[in-house]
């Protein structure tokens, strides 16, 4: 992979910025769709099921832990990606 | 020992720590006053943004909140942690990035304007005072309820306890006395979570154990929502409110958690941008802690008070709490039809919000021929004859579930811990505020190092007695400005800080008349529908059925449009901005 990183600064940054801005709509997304998604509009539909093995009916699962997990994970997963776009990107600026 | 000796024990330990954290840790620079010199590890400022954030509300209101709510409660536990998604992902880094000290710093420079600065440093004070007004009254309620002193009193303690640390530390005393803060408040909040949940559901988690089965093998949901509806109460665990409305404020919370100033600050004080991110997410792990537990308890002490007043008790035969609560204005019963059985349903006891009780020509409390204190208040025709204080769930928890003394004291230092330690990060926001954007920024920009951080101390002090006379003298309407703090931070800041960062185009005139649409918008429908019609059937004529706490979300929307359109019309920012805006785009 670390041969399509460009080598003008100009370009570096505008490709490290483009990769960041994919991982955070793809990262919010999942954001949305656990918390409003399963949380909200489909947790009476959810509400169907048990969380297995739990007592738990799953959509209010979601709601009052669920999301809040999804959320933790989330984060790290953000801070792992963006870590390695660190060390691609920054370096080998240009001497 | 009794509780009031364990009481001023641990309380008394916990205020000796923060004194002596402060002492250690005294800032010499503004630097260190205003962010702490950079030098706090991630793992750390994870801790301390968790203390930060978590109010007095967070500890003592939020389980009650969702205890009476259920389902509908989710927008609080949701909303309060979804926002930090919003922080790691689109603002944290980039602030860091950009490298100065307050919120006000980046709005000036991003758009190069004096006006967006005054604009952001005014609703960061009044966010700011919003909000300690409501932790210094809980630090007063605390103190009088465990240690029978006046509220007043209570106040002015906590008040000289955060004087001394946020005045002489700063930033840095702030920071490190937060950790130790969220390391008591945490282990205050667990012990009678753990303990109620092994009563309950056999269990020591608390997260599994509201999940769980009680004792006969039922599992304890089903026999809470069976309970709910033997006494005529909606099911626990299916929302009532609209969708439309429980999305809308949900969201609002998140992007007003995105948006408030004392929590985005808490991110200038890691030595780099990775150290951000990753600090957000130390802070979430932190506050999910708590924020799982708050619904175990919701529902553990929820079925506790369903299952001791299912049967209608008789007065003489009620537990010892219900009496002593009574006496503390938290339960109140009136015996509608004299036959002297305590009665609760579903159903308002009477038309007041809160109980006035009588009181004989000396002041003291009139009682009636069972012993219950008499109020005063108009009673309706429903058969419910309890009131409940929502904030007895957690504060009346442990002696419900009758634990040991030392426990109950613990809940009060968890308490304090939670309130002061918020009420400091908002006073170091309104001294940033105050001596680095207003004097520094706009009254006298040559202003020495040694002068302005005089000007931090005394602008921290000054703060300190201002909000400490709000919280003695609160004003009532400090429940419905809550709205106000989450709806201003999700219509202003939130946009304009996320389209400084990854709209490269927008512009100054934009930005502003974005943030001024947006904050008229919210500002008028709730204080419309807050204080000018307070009709209750006034829903009938909200926004898309949206309410005053969610109404954010559309100011939101109308700032975006608005500052889209004005930005697409008028001139590209100059060329040092657009090249600002790469910097912070930029990895380190």
């Amino acid at each position: 992979m670390s041969t399509d990183v460009p080598t003008d600064t100009d370009q570096k940054r505008e490709a490290y910025f483009r990769s960041n801005v994919v991982c955070i709509v793809c990262l919010l997304a999942i954001w949305a769709f656990v918390s409003f998604g399963c949380g909200i509009l489909l947790a009476p539909w959810l509400n169907q099921w048990t969380f297995f093995g739990s007592g738990y009916p799953l959509g209010f699962w979601f709601a009052q832990q669920g999301a809040i997990y999804v959320f933790v994970i989330l984060i790290f997963i953000y801070v792992l990606i963006m870590n390695g776009l660190d060390r691609r990107y920054s370096n080998q600026e240009p001497r | 020992m009794g509780v009031q000796g364990w009481t001023f024990l641990i309380v008394g330990l916990t205020f000796a720590l923060y004194i002596f954290i402060a002492i250690r840790s005294r800032a010499g620079s503004t630097g260190e006053f205003y962010v702490a010199g950079k030098h706090v590890p991630p793992l750390a400022n994870g801790m301390a943004t968790a203390a930060d954030w978590m109010s007095a509300a967070s500890f003592i209101g939020m389980a009650g909140l969702i205890s009476f709510m259920g389902a509908d409660g989710s927008v609080y536990l949701m909303g309060w942690t979804g926002g930090y998604v919003l922080l790691a992902l689109l603002i944290a880094p980039y602030l860091r990035k950009f490298g100065r000290y307050t919120v006000p710093d980046f709005m000036g420079a991003r758009y190069y304007s004096q006006l967006a600065r005054q604009v952001a440093v005014i609703c960061a004070i009044f966010v700011s005072f919003t909000y300690v007004a409501g932790q210094m009254r809980g630090v007063g309620i605390v103190f009088s309820r465990f240690l029978e002193v006046d509220i007043e009193l209570g106040v002015i303690i906590g008040m000289a306890i955060v004087f001394i640390y946020a005045v002489l530390g700063g930033m840095k005393g702030i920071t490190y006395t937060q950790v130790a803060q969220y390391c008591i408040l945490i282990f205050a909040y667990m012990v009678p979570a753990i303990f109620l949940s092994l009563m309950l559901a056999n269990t020591a988690i608390p997260q599994i154990g509201l999940g769980g089965q009680v004792e006969d093998g039922t599992w304890l949901l089903d026999k809470l929502n069976g309970l709910q509806k033997d006494l005529g109460f909606d099911s626990y665990t299916d929302y009532h409110k609209p969708p439309i409305d429980i999305i809308a404020i949900t969201a609002c919370l998140m992007l007003g958690t995105a948006g408030l100033p004392h929590v985005i600050i808490r991110f200038f004080t890691v030595p780099r941008v990775r150290d951000a991110r990753i600090s957000a997410g130390w802070a979430l792990v932190f506050i999910a802690i708590l924020y799982t537990t708050a619904p175990a308890i919701a529902v553990f002490a929820r079925t506790n008070l369903l299952e001791t007043l299912k049967n209608q008790p008789a007065y003489a035969q009620a537990p010892e709490w219900f009496t002593k609560w009574e006496d503390s204005g938290l339960i109140t019963w009136v015996d509608k039809n004299n036959d002297g059985q305590i009665t609760y349903q579903t159903g308002k006891v009477f038309e007041e919000k809160k109980p006035s009780y009588a009181k004989d020509k000396d002041g003291a409390p009139l009682r009636g021929e069972h012993g219950q204190r008499l109020t005063t208040n108009q009673i309706n025709d429903s058969p419910n004859e309890v009131y409940i204080d929502r904030d007895i769930m957690v504060l009346a928890n442990p002696e419900i579930a009758n634990l040991p003394n030392w426990v109950i004291a613990l809940v009060a230092a968890g308490g304090l811990a939670a309130a002061l330690s918020t009420a400091a990060g908002l006073l170091l926001v309104i001294s940033s505020a105050v001596s680095h954007d207003l004097l520094k920024g706009m009254i006298r920009p040559n202003i020495s190092e040694k002068g302005e951080l005089r000007a931090a101390r005394l602008a921290a002090g000054g703060a300190v007695i201002v909000a400490g006379l709000l919280g003695i003298y609160p004003p009532d309407y400090v429940a419905a400005v809550v709205a106000f703090a989450f709806g201003l931070a999700a219509s202003s800041f939130f946009p304009a800080v996320l389209m400084g960062i990854f709209f490269k185009r927008m512009n100054r005139a934009g930005a502003i008349s974005g943030m001024l649409v947006g904050i008229m918008f919210t500002a008028g429908y709730i204080i419309y529908f807050k204080f000018i019609n307070t009709d209750p059937d006034a829903n009938e004529y909200w926004l898309f059925g949206i309410s005053p706490e969610g109404i954010g979300v559309i100011g939101m929307l109308l700032n975006f449009i608005v500052a889209i359109i004005i930005c697409c019309i008028t001139k590209a920012p100059p060329q040092d901005v657009q090249d600002l805006v790469d910097e912070i785009r930029a990895p380190e």
